[in-house]
């Protein structure tokens, strides 16, 4: 979830993160309407459609649906199950400072000396 | 206890000198949660997340349980082994799942639905907490409490409003004083079950937001 990893930042100011030399997955997901419906309002609407448009994703509404069509929700699951970030470089917009993503997992933990 | 222990035959070994190897303590976990599984089911939980994933047989565990289109499963580690062991263990039993390097919770408001914590609760001297290694997943220093009282007042923010958390602790974490600073917090605490492993006095505690 972009979401989620983003909004680890330990930063005051660098939320979100922005994305950069991302390597993408695409993933195999059972499409499950209402799971995708419980997760919207979990979802940091403007920072998803956001990361989604600058990796080349999915061109989200603008604003987040309040009465979601089935091809809103076939796209939220598109984007926020489907894809996966495998690989890419998560940079603070606050400090400069860089979280990788390394084999899909994105590690968030400072070194001692930037405690 | 029928539903079956997720399959680990995909690690070696020497693995096990790197992670932690599920134990008497994760099986005991793994039947509590059995036991619940009526409660988590209509509880329909969105966002799982275990804090310390390590081999990730808990998370995979629930995820079977409970069914895994579902739910969004996200695992939390701060040894970078864990968190490869935890995706691998995901995948060799066809669960979707999540992982994260960091410490203790990334920062989350009131999203989680299901919070698991199987803590490093052995009582060590401070100075064995703290590493990124396999020592992690046990070592808690005074009273077994140290990594468990960092994470005691995270709950309240990261949990929603229909949630729970489940934490596994030995008798010298002193179960009764939790009890009571999750009160403070606002929830209430029951013990879903018991169980003596060797010297260890095991319990896993359940804790939900008071009405």
């Amino acid at each position: 979830m972009l979401q989620c990893h983003a909004k680890s930042c330990p930063q005051g100011q660098s939320y979100p993160l922005a994305i950069r030399n991302a390597e993408l997955e695409q993933l195999d997901a059972e499409f499950n309407a209402d799971f995708v419906t419980r997760l919207m309002p979990k979802l940091d609407w403007a920072v998803l459609r956001k990361t989604a448009f600058e990796l080349g994703v999915a061109e989200l509404p603008a604003e987040i649906p309040t009465e979601p069509t089935q091809a809103d929700l076939q796209l939220i699951h598109k984007v926020a199950l489907e894809t996966r970030i495998k690989e890419a470089d998560m940079v603070c917009n606050g400090c400069g400072h860089v979280y990788p993503i390394k084999d899909g997992v994105p590690n968030m933990l400072l070194q001692d000396h930037e405690i | 206890m029928s539903h079956p222990t997720p399959s680990l035959s995909h690690f070696k070994r020497s693995d096990y000198q790197h992670i932690y190897e599920p134990a008497e303590d994760t099986f005991l976990f793994l039947d509590a949660l059995e036991k619940e599984q009526g409660f988590l089911t209509d509880l329909n939980p969105t966002v799982c997340l275990e804090i310390g994933s390590g081999s990730g047989c808990v998370s995979t565990f629930l995820a079977t349980l409970i069914g895994g289109s579902g739910t969004l499963f996200l695992t939390t580690d701060i040894n970078p082994r864990a968190n490869a062991a935890t995706l691998s263990t995901a995948h060799h039993n066809h669960i979707p799942l999540d992982a994260l390097r960091c410490d203790l919770l990334p920062s989350l408001r009131h999203t989680i639905d299901i919070l698991l914590f199987n803590p490093p609760y052995v009582v060590t001297p401070s100075s064995e907490v703290g590493t990124h290694s396999i020592v992690a997943s046990w070592a808690g220093g005074i009273d077994g409490r140290e990594v468990i009282d960092r994470v005691l007042p995270l709950v309240d923010g990261a949990l929603s409003k229909r949630s729970v958390f489940y934490m596994v602790v030995v008798n010298e974490n002193r179960p009764e004083e939790i009890a009571e600073r999750m009160r403070m917090c606002g929830f209430g605490m029951e013990v879903v079950l018991g169980r003596r492993a060797g010297n260890e006095g095991l319990k896993i505690l359940k804790f939900a937001r008071q009405a």
